[in-house]
């Protein structure tokens, strides 16, 4: 991949937005080198890089919009794909929500670059898995897992003189350690920003604890119980629920921000008041790039506070149709909590369930954001501030507004990647009450 | 995962539209017909070809793809957004000292192609160090230069985006005529034109082409705020446009006044039922929770299917390959040696790569293997798993099942689940009369909400309408409805299954798996079946 510097992204750009004779334009230029080593069994399974670059060309004439894409940026190339989304452009029916190319926008700077993850190689990627598999080899225990880096550019420029740049980084690593019965599995994830904050042979640890911790477990009755869920095991629902933070949605009527009798619940204390959200792209250790997909800024923004609702998502269109500011989508959320471990959080448990992962959860019902799931990989009963024994999987019914209202004590945040969502996480770990668990599982 | 998929696309989820990773790029109309010159990707594979066999490679293959998708995405009387999207490129799989390595690029240039495979050997190379299994790939026929193409009747793709806008507006507009407070209607078409070549000697150049067309119809009660949405029952499809024909001799009179769709469908006419049937959820009685007798219709039962047989099924979980992800199965291989009772002796499930109109069919798989049927679980007996060419060694077969697939050019291609179906019943028997003796029981239309462990034993389902049965008779429709199941238990309590005239298809357009996460479409058919004595639970909640 050829990595573009600002300068060379900006060369294409301009000339692209030059060459249009439509109303308006807009092109966005972005490419990647992903790298990846998988294992599983002990052994890789498959390991790759992929590159790609591609430039967007979205041109409008009045509220017809057109787009094109090409991936060669010689002059003859980029007049032709510009002609190409002014052609379809002429072809669309008009959208009556159709909003026009942004004005100049100042964004906040943000960290999202790391020198050390562009650097790795192949033979680091064969290590993390080797560092992996060697130690659950070494305990007769089953290793599968996933590493994934990449290091890309983003860049944006319009005819209203808009222009933005960001070059970002990522590493995401997970693994499943699993007993030879199959008796007992755990877990680890790590997403970090930097490769010295990254350790697979310290990381690897937690799963084997994990994997060994929960073989032989035992079965309790469903029903509902004081939990503390990891912070792996909050995101989940957490990221879910975040879903449904659209204005537009609440204001439709079809959401459980909706306020009875019209309108959203913006303002309204809907969570126990200890609950705090907030995204903000430069967070110190949690930078995302400061602006969202369509090119509006992602500022500092409080969505919870105390409790209350403070924001939901206004995309441009319903932002002006309501007289309300547009806002960039979130690339992060932050949880705030409190100072304690999980460990801790437990220590001070009389009786509950301590759940170390959530897995495939899935809506039941938009109206009350009840969402279903399972435990895995690691589920535990708690007496008089002990881990007394592993416990078999259960299946969840629980709404996360009703879970947190049921707060009992939120611990100290962790940086994660979501299994199933785009946000970049920090999550506490927190002790909740009455968390409804409607079945058994045979599953570890 | 394909459920999350679609709410993004809609823009259920945060506001804004996303389209998929994989489907990043834009294009014109007017490309939307062509395809890559045949010649020219012979000539580009070979040396892709020789340049693996000079790094030091003992198999190489090769695809050169070009992935085509439109999407055309409406609300109410609003056409939202029209994208057409291209990725061209070329992945490069090699085996070095018994290690995978792949690379990938979208240069389509011999410096290119040679570079991927060099990449490629290099990266197998790096990662054989650590290997102690080495990859053990069952014997594949080279079959010179064959090609295969969806028998499509008419070209989704050069259907005129005007005449898809109209219709999609029309569908709408009769829906919020019919009591929808909101309508969402989406066409998504998808074409891949996929050339394969390895050092088998094969050289295979097909033509997939895939269409589904869900729509959502959403009703409000302004003064309890209460809200209720009905999804189409549509199926998405291995067809060209004539899906959208909803042919007379394709509709099937269902139970409870419900119009069901076989090979063709009738979107405006499901539109419109779906606005009537969202109003009528509204007040609806919530369900008393207890064991049912559950009549399930094949819009539903894919779904069921495809979670607790499919998945479970396919070799790489149960071996292992994916622990970290989608995780792994209860049905392991000494189940199969001890004879194992998935279901009862009325549960014949069957996968099969082959099947008309289903989106899974393709001549050959994504590692050159010639397509087939196969049992997995014959008259309630656990026979058979789905297994690639590296896998199948392990099951004492010598021939791959042809179940490797990827979704890109982009992506390393690994095993993905066939078209998994219950075979019909031998007896003739229709929905009408299954229901005739129920005396307790729960009819349920459309799937909903999914959610299975990772082994696949314990999962909660959800529908799109729910009639409720007494002595024989459908009395009302219910709410708040789902059912918890544990697999072999579920399975084993299946009495009956209705007869091949009431076989129908459905399936998953975005099926997720793999790391990283790399999406499917996968049908599965059935009749209507029925299972006895499941757990019902109300999914009714209140904020307060």
């Amino acid at each position: 991949m050829i990595m573009y510097t600002e300068e060379q992204a900006r060369a294409i750009l301009e000339k692209v937005v030059a060459l249009s004779k439509a109303d308006e334009c807009t092109a966005t230029l972005a490419g990647s080198t992903e790298g990846n080593v998988r294992f599983a069994l002990n052994n890789v399974s498959t390991s790759g890089v992929v590159s790609n670059v591609s430039l967007s060309v979205q041109v409008a004439y009045g509220k017809r919009v057109g787009t094109a894409t090409i991936n060669q940026f010689d002059d003859a190339s980029l007049e032709r794909v510009v002609r190409r989304a002014e052609e379809l452009a002429k072809l669309a029916p008009e959208n009556p929500e159709f909003m026009p190319a942004l004005p100049k926008q100042d964004y906040e700077s943000s960290k999202t670059f790391d020198d050390s993850i562009a650097a790795i190689t192949p033979e680091y990627r064969a290590e993390v898995a080797k560092d992996s598999i060697d130690p659950c080899k070494a305990e007769k225990l089953i290793a599968a897992g996933f590493l994934n880096d990449s290091v890309g550019f983003t860049a944006l420029a319009n005819s209203n003189g808009n222009f933005a740049y960001q070059r970002a980084t990522t590493l995401d690593y997970t693994c499943t350690v699993r007993t030879e019965d199959g008796s007992g599995s755990g877990w680890v994830g790590r997403n970090e920003d930097a490769v010295s904050k990254f350790d697979a042979s310290e990381a690897i640890r937690t799963g084997i604890a994990k994997a060994k911790g929960s073989a032989g477990a035992k079965a309790l009755e469903p029903g509902k119980y004081t939990v503390i869920l990891e912070p792996a095991a909050a995101a989940g629902l957490i990221s879910f629920m975040m879903f449904g933070f659209d204005a537009r949605q609440a204001d439709e009527g079809r959401s459980f921000l909706t306020k009875k009798g019209g309108g959203n619940k913006i303002g309204e204390k809907v969570f126990d008041s200890r609950v705090n959200m907030f995204s903000d792209p430069s967070h110190p250790g949690l930078a995302v790039v400061p602006w969202d997909g369509e090119g509006l800024p992602r500022d500092r923004v409080d969505i919870i506070k105390g409790g209350k609702v403070e924001q939901l998502r206004y995309s441009r269109y319903w932002a002006k149709l309501k007289e309300k500011d547009a806002l960039g989508v979130p690339g992060n959320l932050v949880m705030t909590g409190g100072t304690k471990s999980t460990a801790e959080l437990v220590a001070s448990t009389a009786r509950g369930v301590l759940v170390s992962r959530t897995w495939y959860i899935r809506l039941v019902d938009p109206q009350t954001m009840l969402l279903t799931g399972l435990t895995r990989d690691g589920t535990f009963y708690i007496e008089d501030g002990e881990i007394k024994y592993p416990i078999k999987n259960f299946r969840f019914n629980e709404s996360p507004v009703i879970m947190l209202n049921n707060v009992e004590e939120l611990g100290k945040p962790v940086r994660l990647s979501g299994d199933e969502s785009p946000l970049l996480m920090m999550i506490p770990p927190m002790k909740l009450r009455d968390f409804t668990f409607t079945s058994l599982s045979d599953a570890v | 995962m394909h459920r999350r998929d679609f709410m993004i696309l809609t823009g259920m989820g945060l506001g804004g539209l996303a389209v998929p990773r994989a489907f990043a790029q834009s294009v014109p109309a007017e490309v939307l017909g062509t395809r890559l010159d045949v010649a020219m990707k012979k000539a580009l594979a070979d040396t892709a070809l020789a340049a693996a066999n000079d790094a030091g490679a003992s198999y190489c293959d090769v695809r050169i793809g070009r992935y085509l998708q439109q999407f055309v995405i409406t609300r109410e009387d609003k056409v939202q957004n029209v994208v057409n999207t291209e990725s061209t490129g070329v992945g490069v799989r090699v085996l070095v000292n018994g290690t995978w390595g792949f690379s990938a690029t979208s240069d389509l240039t011999d410096k290119g192609v040679a570079g991927a495979a060099r990449q490629a050997a290099a990266i197998a190379k790096a990662n054989s160090k650590n290997q102690t299994a080495p990859v053990q790939l069952a014997k594949t026929p080279g079959v010179g230069e064959v090609a295969w193409a969806t028998p499509i009747r008419k070209n989704a793709m050069l259907v005129p985006i005007k005449e898809k806008v109209e219709l999609l507006l029309d569908v709408n507009a009769a829906a919020m005529k019919a009591g929808a407070d909101y309508v969402n209607t989406l066409m998504f078409l998808v074409n891949e034109q996929k050339y394969f070549a390895s050092t088998d000697g094969s050289y295979i150049d097909q033509d997939v082409h895939r269409i589904w067309v869900p729509t959502s119809a959403t009703a409000i009660d302004k003064k309890s705020g209460k809200f209720r949405t009905r999804d189409g029952i549509s199926a998405p499809a291995g067809m060209g446009y004539e899906y959208l024909d909803g042919a007379a001799g394709d509709k099937v009179k269902l139970p409870g006044g419900v119009i069901g769709y076989g090979k063709t469908y009738d979107l405006r006419e499901d539109a419109i039922a779906a606005a009537r049937q969202a109003r009528e959820k509204l007040t609806a009685p919530s369900v008393k929770p207890g064991k049912y007798d559950l009549v399930l219709d094949p819009s539903h039962l894919w779904l069921t299917i495809h979670e607790s047989v499919g998945h479970p099924l396919e070799l790489d979980r149960v071996l292992g390959y994916e622990a970290n992800y989608a995780g792994t199965s209860f049905a392991t291989l000494d189940k199969r040696k001890e004879k194992f009772q998935y279901g009862s002796d009325k549960v014949t499930l069957f996968a099969d790569k082959t099947q008309p109109g289903s989106l899974g069919a393709v001549g050959y798989d994504d590692e050159g293997v010639k397509t087939r049927r196969w049992d997995l679980v014959k008259d309630g007996t656990l026979v058979n798993y789905q297994a690639t060419r590296d896998q199948v060694h392990i099951l004492g077969e010598d021939a791959s099942h042809g179940c490797c697939y990827a979704d890109s050019w982009s992506s390393v291609q690994f095993q993905r689940m066939a078209n998994v179906s219950l075979a019909p019943g031998n007896k003739p028997l229709d929905a009408e009369a299954m229901i005739k003796d129920v005396e307790n029981g729960i009819y349920i239309v459309g799937d909903g909400s999914f959610s299975i462990d990772q082994q696949r034993y314990n999962a909660q389902f959800g529908g799109q309408l729910f009639y409720e049965i007494k002595n024989g008779k459908i009395t009302r429709m219910l709410e708040d409805v789902a059912y918890q199941i544990r697999t072999p238990e579920f399975w084993n309590s299946c009495v009956a299954v209705c007869d091949e005239s009431d076989y129908r298809l459905n399936g998953s357009f975005f099926d997720g798996k793999g790391q990283p996460s790399q999406s499917s479409a996968v049908s599965h058919g059935s009749s209507t079946t029925r299972f006895n004595g499941v757990n019902v639970i109300n999914t009714a909640r209140s904020l307060g």
